[in-house]
Parts: structure tokens; sequence; C-alpha cells
């Protein structure tokens, strides 16, 4: 697979020069745990840096797929705005679990997901990153039970917020509150860009999965139309049974140069179309964390209005609660006064973000088209040759 | 849809006149109305001065692309319904054929139109039924015309096929598409209708392409003859019943002449011959279950083999001509999902145009474009060339079909054979009753009247079996060489027929894989930029 591509951060080989902080990771050899139930698969990662933050310039540590998951998490929570690395789906059919196509094409997501994160200027100083990359099984085992539970932002709470998204018009509507959402043009635009983006993304990949399912099953038919031919080949004898023996041994030719091409079309294509979905759906997540933001920081705007008003009222009437209430003022004003900072950080991260975004993606969209296209190029001129080849012994065969 | 290719003369429909030389060529092949034996006709006409059926032109390696898409590449392709839709054009047009035919029958069956039987019901419009135009156009003298036109329904298809059942006993007679009285409930009317003209035009043009058959009586009249068909359908029960009736008591008591030695020498028909049916039931049973050989069995060792090797070519026909359906359909799929694909990138392409902010968005959706175009270019090679390997791979549904017919005149001869057994088990029998009458009078001095008068009348009975069973064995025989040459015929036909149905699906395979490879190629080489090295 190719490495994460990106003008502003390729996985830098460490012949560089040696006072460029380079940050190399790769996740391999994915080995299967436990038995029954609890079986798992485990992975290498492999860290080579020289970074000082690290212990060392190289490290292996195993890890497994929640251990990724966790860091996800813990990204999420400290790096608002930011559009963090998607991760590859739990997958929930059980026979499927432990395919070698699925342990590979998970490996190779957990693989671009981790550097990702190490080329990212932010993201790569974390230092959750340093602990998963650097900590024992054990104890990497340990942090994730313990904070898993604490500050995993539950599904729940997401899609509530995603609610108050939607809603906002029933909300006018009803006379209930007023809209607590961004209503900058910029932001709808973007809003609305993502969510479609979303549908039509989703739409090309399940077509793109569909299209690796049919170069399988044509392969699939056509080694069964070669088997059925040969049968045919003995009734015949002579010249006919001579072509139809040949005409089905290629078929079954040309239905394994099938069967490879579907792999190599999930793998290229299919995946990093996936691979782009994700990425998006991570993006509405960070939306979901900029609305909760602005309506935090919106609403303590609206408490310290009234408090305002109260104060006055209060000074006015030289009550003893105007110092009492002064202090609370304060306090406000202080939290009110982060709250707008951190919405308006995650503003300004999340431009920046998508502008890296679009950039990147429009670098891999253009590897895997050509990867698309040179694939079906190879598909077809390898068809193209081997049907070919038959046809001189298809001719000996009606001469003689 | 169809329609418009009905109207009269129909021109060929994958070509132009205008085409060039092997277009020509393939012109003139179709005007044969010959589906999948280009060849049949040329071993009844030597006339053909350079015709050497059996060795087609090479097939020159870098000119596939053009051999196989200027004939090809047709609105009959694009605009036309189900690739399974192959009846107005013939299904091996790569056949080569030789350079010229000398005569042909090119029949085309269009126009259903809805008619009503001058009703003695109660019930209004209850005795409708449609007909179809068929129209023929041939230069065999024999027809006496070179274009004529008449108007059949299904009805008379099936006496067609029924006369022709009786009049060509052991020849493969193309089996007549079926009565299907459940799909006629549960299609829509105008569908079925279409499905039927199709069968019609199909069957009528395999009769056409079998060397004996179209010079028939039965296929001349229903071709020719205005009005109501001549030909008196023979499964008429009823009638029958009367005309037997009459002879029916002199059957049954075993006396007299019971029927005209040429009949006795056609298959016991339910209705007509209760009595001969009987009697050849117990003649089956006695040769199978009987210790005794029964007089004539069959000797042919050869024909024996090869109908062993039939019944093996039938099993293997209906296993390929399965994967062959599968086949298809898998390619069919292909070609819609690329299609499908194709039309996500471009809704994704539009998108992206529309809500562009970033530069590096509206270089995606130039991507995008191309990818989608040679997306969909793909997904329309591959509807394209399924249409052709429709076509191709038709003839082992064909040769599948034919095997019915092969049953048929196999069942002929055994039917002959039992006729013929049957005959002789009655004349001996008849035989030994005679001698016992002649030993048991010849006691009598002075004769017996009524012994003598008996004996006149078995003498009478023997002659008339004795001549039956000598049109009956000549009629076996007569079977056995049809048998003999069709299965020849066959052969050759198969051997031609299937060859050229694999050259021709190898070749359009090629052709095709080609200029998706081109398409495809296309696109990566623009896209190439992204992974020569990194920006």
């Amino acid at each position: 697979m190719a490495s994460p591509r990106g003008p502003q951060s390729p996985r830098s080989s460490p012949s560089s020069a040696s006072s460029q902080p380079y940050l190399s990771v790769s996740v391999t050899d994915p080995v299967k745990m436990g038995t029954g139930v609890q079986a798992y698969i485990s992975y290498r990662v492999i860290t080579k840096t020289n970074m000082t933050e690290y212990q060392g310039s190289e490290k292996i540590v195993i890890r497994r797929y929640s251990d990724f998951v966790w860091l996800y998490d813990r990204l999420f929570e400290k790096y608002k705005g930011v559009f963090i690395p998607p991760l590859p789906e739990k997958s929930a059919v059980e026979k499927f679990r432990f395919s070698a196509e699925f342990i590979e094409m998970r490996r190779q997501a957990l693989d671009l997901f981790v550097n990702r994160i190490a080329s990212h200027q932010e993201l790569r100083q974390s230092e959750d990153l340093r602990t998963f990359l650097q900590v024992d099984e054990e104890v990497m085992e340990r942090i994730r039970s313990y904070e898993t539970g604490l500050f995993k932002k539950k599904p729940a709470d997401l899609i509530q917020i995603f609610k108050d998204v939607q809603s906002k018009v029933t909300d006018v509507v009803l006379g209930k509150e007023k809209p607590v959402e961004e209503s900058s043009e910029d932001y709808e635009k973007l809003k609305h860009y993502i969510f479609e983006l979303e549908n039509h993304l989703a739409e090309a990949q399940k077509q793109a999965y569909r299209l690796v399912k049919r170069h399988r099953e044509l392969g699939n038919s056509l080694s069964d139309f070669g088997k059925a031919v040969k049968l045919l080949s003995a009734c015949e004898g002579d010249n006919l049974g001579k072509a139809f023996s040949e005409l089905g041994a290629k078929s079954e030719a040309v239905s394994m140069k099938l069967q490879k091409e579907a792999h190599e079309l999930l793998m290229n294509f299919e995946e990093p179309l996936k691979d782009y979905v994700r990425a998006v759906q991570s993006i509405k997540a960070t939306i979901a964390e900029r609305v909760a933001a602005f309506k935090q920081q919106y609403e303590l705007a609206e408490t310290i209005k009234l408090k305002e008003i109260n104060l006055d009222k209060l000074m006015l009437t030289r009550s003893d609660r105007v110092r009492e209430a002064e202090l609370e003022y304060k306090e406000l004003k202080k939290e009110s006064e982060e709250a707008t900072e951190r919405f308006e950080m995650i503003v300004r991260l999340m431009n920046e973000e998508i502008a890296r975004f679009q950039e990147q993606k429009t670098l891999d969209m253009g590897i895997a088209f050509h990867e698309f296209a040179k694939g079906q190029a190879r598909l077809a001129t390898a068809v193209a040759d081997a049907w070919r080849s038959l046809l001189p012994k298809l001719e000996a065969c009606s001469t003689t | 849809m169809m329609g418009s290719e009905n109207e009269g003369f129909e021109e060929a429909p994958l070509h132009s006149p205008k085409e060039k030389s092997e277009s020509t060529l393939l012109l003139h092949h179709d005007l044969n109305s010959v589906d999948r034996h280009p060849l049949s006709d040329p071993l009844l006409s030597p006339t053909s001065p350079n015709s050497n059926p059996h060795h087609p032109h090479d097939i020159e390696p870098p000119a596939y692309a053009d051999v196989i898409f200027t004939p090809f590449d047709s609105s009959d392709i694009n605009g036309s319904g189900s690739p399974l839709d192959t009846s107005s054009s013939s299904s091996s047009p790569h056949g080569f054929s030789p350079s010229n035919y000398s005569d042909y029958i090119k029949i085309t069956v269009s126009n259903p139109q809805k008619e009503q039987e001058p009703s003695n019901s109660l019930v209004p419009g209850s005795n409708t039924f449609v007909t179809y135009l068929v129209t023929t156009r041939t230069n065999i003298p024999d027809f006496g015309g070179s274009e004529f036109s008449v108007r059949r329904r299904f009805r008379d298809i099936v006496t067609l096929s029924d006369r022709l059942a009786e009049s060509y006993r052991g020849f493969f007679i193309p089996p007549r598409p079926d009565k299907s009285v459940v799909e006629s409930q549960v299609m829509q009317k105008q569908e079925f209708v279409e499905q039927r003209r199709v069968a019609l035009e199909k069957y009528l043009r395999r009769l056409a392409a079998h060397p004996v058959i179209r010079k028939s009586d039965e296929l001349k009249m229903f071709l020719q003859v205005q009005g109501k068909l001549p030909l008196l359908p023979t499964t008429d029960v009823a009638s029958r019943m009367l005309d037997g009736a009459v002879k029916i008591p002199k059957q049954l008591l075993g006396d007299g002449p019971a029927v005209a030695p040429h009949e006795a020498a056609q298959p016991a028909k339910g209705g007509r011959d209760l009595l001969r049916l009987f009697k050849e039931l117990k003649q089956s049973v006695a040769n199978d279950w009987g210790s005794s050989k029964p007089p004539v069995v069959e000797e042919d060792k050869e024909f024996m083999e090869k109908k062993d090797r039939m019944q093996e070519l039938e099993l293997q026909l209906s296993n390929a001509s399965q994967q062959a359906e599968a086949l298809v359909k898998a390619q069919q799929d292909m070609g819609e999902t690329m299609g499908e694909l194709g039309l996500a990138f471009i809704k994704l392409t539009k998108f992206e145009n529309e809500e562009a902010v970033f530069n590096a968005q509206r270089v995606r959706a130039a991507d995008m474009k191309n990818l989608a175009t040679a997306t969909v270019k793909a997904s329309r090679f591959y509807r394209e060339l399924n249409l052709h390997t429709v076509k191709h791979l038709d003839t082992l549904h064909e040769y599948l079909g034919l095997m019915m017919s092969v049953h048929g005149a196999f069942a002929d001869r055994s039917s002959a054979l039992l006729t013929v057994q049957t005959l002789l088990s009655e004349l001996s029998s008849l035989q030994s009753r005679s001698e016992k009458l002649e030993v048991a009078s010849s006691k009598i001095f002075g004769g017996d009247k009524t012994r003598i008068r008996k004996l006149e009348e078995l003498q009478e009975t023997i002659k008339v079996t004795e001549d039956a069973k000598n049109v009956a064995i000549r009629q076996y025989e007569w079977i056995k060489e049809n048998n003999r040459n069709e299965l020849e015929r066959l052969d050759v036909e198969r051997k031609a027929d299937f060859l050229n149905m694999l050259k021709g699906f190898v070749v359009n395979q090629v052709g095709y894989a080609e200029k998706i490879a081109n398409v495809w190629g296309k696109v990566a080489e623009e896209t190439s930029n992204y992974v020569r090295g990194n920006s």
C-alpha cells in the first residue's frame, strides 16, 4: 500500500537531515491471539523517531484494535477542531472477522491511521500518542480499561448533538428556544457540504464494492463455463473436441485473472473510497464538537447578559449581595471568555483542517483513480492477450 | 420497438447496404435466413464455385476491432430491448459463408392482429385470436413467386408441425414453439404476442434452413396459400373417431381388411386405431418380457453407439447451455455496475464543482470526470460485448433444442420398428390359424363350406396384412435412412457451427477487451502524475 501522501507530511526516511524531527510508524504482523469468543488480533507497532520527547530512537510494541480506539477517543477529546484520522470499523459479521482479506484491510487502515497522526503538525505532539507508541502491553491495557469508561463520549451524546442541530427549525416553529447554532454563511455551507458529500461518497463506495463482487462473479461463471465446455469436448472428440478443450482451459485462465484483479480493486480503489467516507464521518463528529462549543459559549453569553442586568439592579438598590454578585459575575465572565476562546480556536483549526483535507483528498483520490484505471487496463490487456492466443489454435482445429 | 424492423422487406438489421465487401457477404448470408446452419445449403447446392464452407477465411490478429465493429456498431445494439432479443438478427453472423448462395428463402413474421372468429356463441368477443403476417422472399422456382404474404394463426403452426411430423418421420424436424397456456394468462398480452411472434419467426426460419423440409409441400402451402390453411389437422380426434367408427366393428371382430396398407404403416394414433394400439402394446410387452426375440430387432450397432453419444451430448449441451446463461448474466451485471459507478462519480463531480471553495476540489472534480467518463464507456462496452456473446452462445441453446428433434426422429424409428414387429407377429399368427383351418377342413371329405369360406377370408386378410407388412418395412428402412443422413448432417453442421461459435466468441472477447484496455489506459496515463514520485 502506498505510503501516506501529502506534500506537507510524507513518511520521511530516517536518513533525512537529523535536525528535522521525524516520526515514522508502521503497523505490521497481525497475529491471532486467544481462542473462541475472546479471540482478537494483535498488531506490531514499530516506531522510529529522533524526537526528544520519545524514549529512544526505535520502539516496538504490541497493540490491539481497542488500543487504537482509545487513542482516537483521547485525541478527539483533546484536539477539538482537528479532523482526527478515521479508524476502520469494528466488524459485525462474525465469520468475516478473521478472514485474511479483512485482517489485511484492517491492518492497512490502522497503519494509515497512525501515520496520519504522526504526520499531523498538532497531533504528532500528543502525549497520548507517545503513550500509545511506547508503553507496554499490560500498561496499555490498564490505561485503556480505566480511561475508556470515563472519557469516551457515548454515541447517544453525539446523536443528541446532531438532533439539536437538525431540530433547530422545529424549535423555532414551536417557539421553544432561539436557534442555538451558528448562522454564518461559511458554516452553513461547510455543514451542508460535509453532509451531502457523505451521501455521494457512500454511494460511490457502495458501487465500488459491488464492482469487486461483479469481478468475482464473472470469474466464477467463466470458470464454471470452462468446466462445462471441457466436458463437452469429451463428447465431441476430434478437432471440435480439441477446440472446446482449449476454450475451456482459457476460460479458467481468464477467470483467475479476474479473481486477482478483484482483490486489487478492493485494496486499491474500494478501500480508499471507504477511507474517504470514514474521514468525512470523522469531520461530522468534529462539527458536532463545534456545535457543542458554540452552544456553550452562546449560553454563557446569554447568562452573562442576565447577570449584568441583575448586577445593575442590585447596585441600584445598594443590596448587600452586590459583592457576591460581582464575584459571580467575574467568574462567569472568565468562563465565558474561555468558552469563546475555545470555540474560536475550533473554528480556526477547522478552517486550516478543511483546506488541508481538500488538498490531501485530491491527492489520495488521484492515486486511487490511477490504480483503478491501471488495474482495469492491466486486466483487459491480459484478457485480450489470453483470448487472442487461442485463435491460431481454433484456426488449426477448423482447417485440419 | 420491434415493429420498425418488420416492415415488409427486412434489411439485414446489423448492417446497411452500403457497407464494404465483407459485410456484403454477411448481408447475403443473412438473406439465406440461415440462423445457425450457414453451411447446410452448400451441401445440397454444389454449384457454389469457390465455396469451401468448412474453411472460413483467416482472421488477421490486428484487425479485430475493425472486423467486429464496422458491421456491428449499429442502432440495433444501442436501442433495441433486451440482449436476449435475437429474433430479427441471425445468430451467427460471423459465419464466413461461401461467396454465393444460389437459392434462399427468407421468412419474416410480423404485424400481429386481433381477429374474430365468426361467432356462433352467445358471448360477444369470445372467439378472438391473433394472426400474424408471414412474408416470404425466395428465389426458389418451386414456389412460383419471389415474394408473397399470408396471414396465419398459431393453430396453423401446430397443424403444419403435426403434418411435417407425419410426413417426415426420421428427420430432425425443428421443434415448434410451445402452446404455453400458462404464460398467455400471466404475461401482458402485448408482451406475449411479441414473444410468440419472435418464436414463430425463428421456427419458420429453422424449417426453411432444413435441406429437405424447406422443399416440402406442407411448408409451401403454409407460406403461400391464401386464406384458410388447406392442411388438415390430424389430431382432430372427433372426426377421426367418426371415420374410424365405421371400421371398428370389423376391427373388433378381427376379420376383414382393417385399414389400408399405407395407413397401417403410420403410427397408431389414439382415437383412431384402438385395436392396433392394443396390439402394438402387446407386442412391445412381448418384446420386453417375452422369452423369444422379436422377428426383427434393432441391429445397427453403429446406430446404437450414435444414440448413446447423442444422449451424452445432450447432457453436456444442457450443462454448457446453463453455464453460458450464467456467464451472460455475470457480464451483464458487470456492465450495469460499472454504469452505476460511473453515474455515482458523475454526480460527485457535479457536486464538487458546485460547492467548490478550494481549487483542490476543482482539480479532484476534473479527475473524477475523466474517471467517470471512462467508467461509463467501459460499461457500454461490457454491454455490447454481452449482446454479441449472447448471439454466439445461442448456438449452444439452439443445438440443445435440436436434441428434441433427434429424440423425435429416434422415436419415429422405434415406433416404425414396433409396427413391423407387430405386423410380423400378426402375420405369423394369421398363418398358423390358416394352417390349422386347412388341416381341419381337409379332414372333412368334400370340404366344409363354412370352413372353406372362413379360410378364403383368412387368406384375404393375410394378403392385406402381408402388403401392410411390406409397406411397414419399407417405411422402417426409409426412416432408418433418414436417421442416418440426418445424423451425418448434424455432425457436419454441428462441427462447423460450434467452431464458428467458438471463434466468434473469442474474437468478440478480444475485440472488446482491447477497446476497454484502451479506455482505461488513457485514464491511467492522465493520472500518472499522482504516482510519479511525490510532489
